[in-house]
């Protein structure tokens, strides 16, 4: 699969994700620099973490409107998936590709703190392979994670099955506590209706190895690859017919 | 021209930066506070006297960039034309 990375000035989540999918994964990674026109051909855009443009204005403002964002916007109304995580995810509310804002943390701290996370529904590309109800953890590290979303947009995100993942106690329960940011419902990660862009404020790709505390963050980015697989095959082999 | 915009977030929008500011001036002993919210001020130099032509254009610079329409909300005072 032809995976591109997007790096902006700030990013700094850029060398994992590129070491995760890349060398632990085996895929073809290029990394493109924010002041590209042209995405060229993608199987899978990836937004990295980090803090682009220092967070002026708000997390995600600046780079919203880097010259390759016309390019990854097009690339993911034309259905193409793209994938924001953390900084990646504050990006995509920010350019309208998925609903809500990231705020402030509630607690006015930087959190960088291992989480769990409760799988919420299994259909998406990036949780397909998981269980509904399946409790991952990995790292969140960020100051803007509080996740808010006006009542429709919640109600919508709910009655579509677009929520991936909620912060949970260990166990599973969605509870206040086991909130680190203040996230409305305890929202840690959402897709779209038609399911092509997702957003997730966790960090899968700093989970990818047992020696750095969990690899959850790989069943998260092989459901990904296995999903892309099975959508880019058949099209391949349509074109070559 | 100059004008000023402001970027609040809304008031159904819960303002953590306004709270710990009202909590130090609590800590503080300023007893008389009783509420603060935090938001941006923006100075702005436009070339073009017409307010007319510089209403439109803030007002789609304020919502495109300066103030996210999901959480924030603005106002646009323009200075005197000159």
């Amino acid at each position: 699969m032809k995976i591109k990375i997007v790096v902006f000035p700030g990013s700094n989540c850029d060398h994992d994700t590129e070491y995760a999918f890349g060398s632990i994964l085996g895929q073809d990674v290029e990394m493109m620099w924010h002041q590209e026109q042209h995405l060229g051909n993608a199987d899978l855009v990836i937004l990295p973490g980090g803090f682009s443009y220092g967070d002026y204005l708000r997390t995600g403002a600046m780079a919203r409107y880097s010259p390759i964002m016309t390019s990854v916007e097009r690339f993911a109304r034309d259905g193409g998936m793209v994938f924001g995580i953390c900084n990646g995810f504050q990006i995509l509310c920010e350019a309208g590709l998925l609903p809500g804002a990231l705020m402030k943390n509630a607690c006015l701290q930087f959190r960088s703190v291992p989480v769990h996370l409760r799988v919420e529904t299994t259909r998406s590309p990036l949780t397909k392979q998981l269980a509904q109800g399946q409790i991952l953890t990995m790292p969140i590290a960020h100051g803007d994670g509080n996740y808010y979303a006006d009542h429709t947009t919640l109600t919508e995100l709910v009655d579509e099955d677009c929520i991936l993942f909620r912060y949970a106690t260990s166990d599973g329960l969605v509870i206040p506590e086991a909130n680190p940011n203040g996230s409305l419902f305890n929202i840690a990660g959402i897709c779209n209706k038609q399911r092509n862009i997702f957003g997730m404020m966790p960090h899968p790709e700093r989970a990818c190895e047992p020696v750095v505390g969990s690899s959850d963050g790989l069943i998260l980015l092989r459901s990904l690859m296995e999903s892309l697989e099975s959508t880019v095959q058949p099209r391949l082999e349509k074109a070559a017919v | 021209m100059k004008a000023k915009i402001i970027v609040r977030l809304k008031q159904t929008v819960h303002d953590p930066q306004g709270e710990a500011i009202f909590q130090a001036f609590q800590h503080m002993g300023y007893s008389k506070i009783n509420h603060v919210r935090q938001g941006k001020i923006f100075d702005i130099e436009i070339n073009s006297n017409s307010a007319a032509e510089v209403r439109p254009l803030l007002d789609e610079l304020a919502r495109k960039v300066l103030a996210n329409p999901i959480i924030e909300e603005y106002v646009i005072e323009l200075g005197e034309e000159s």
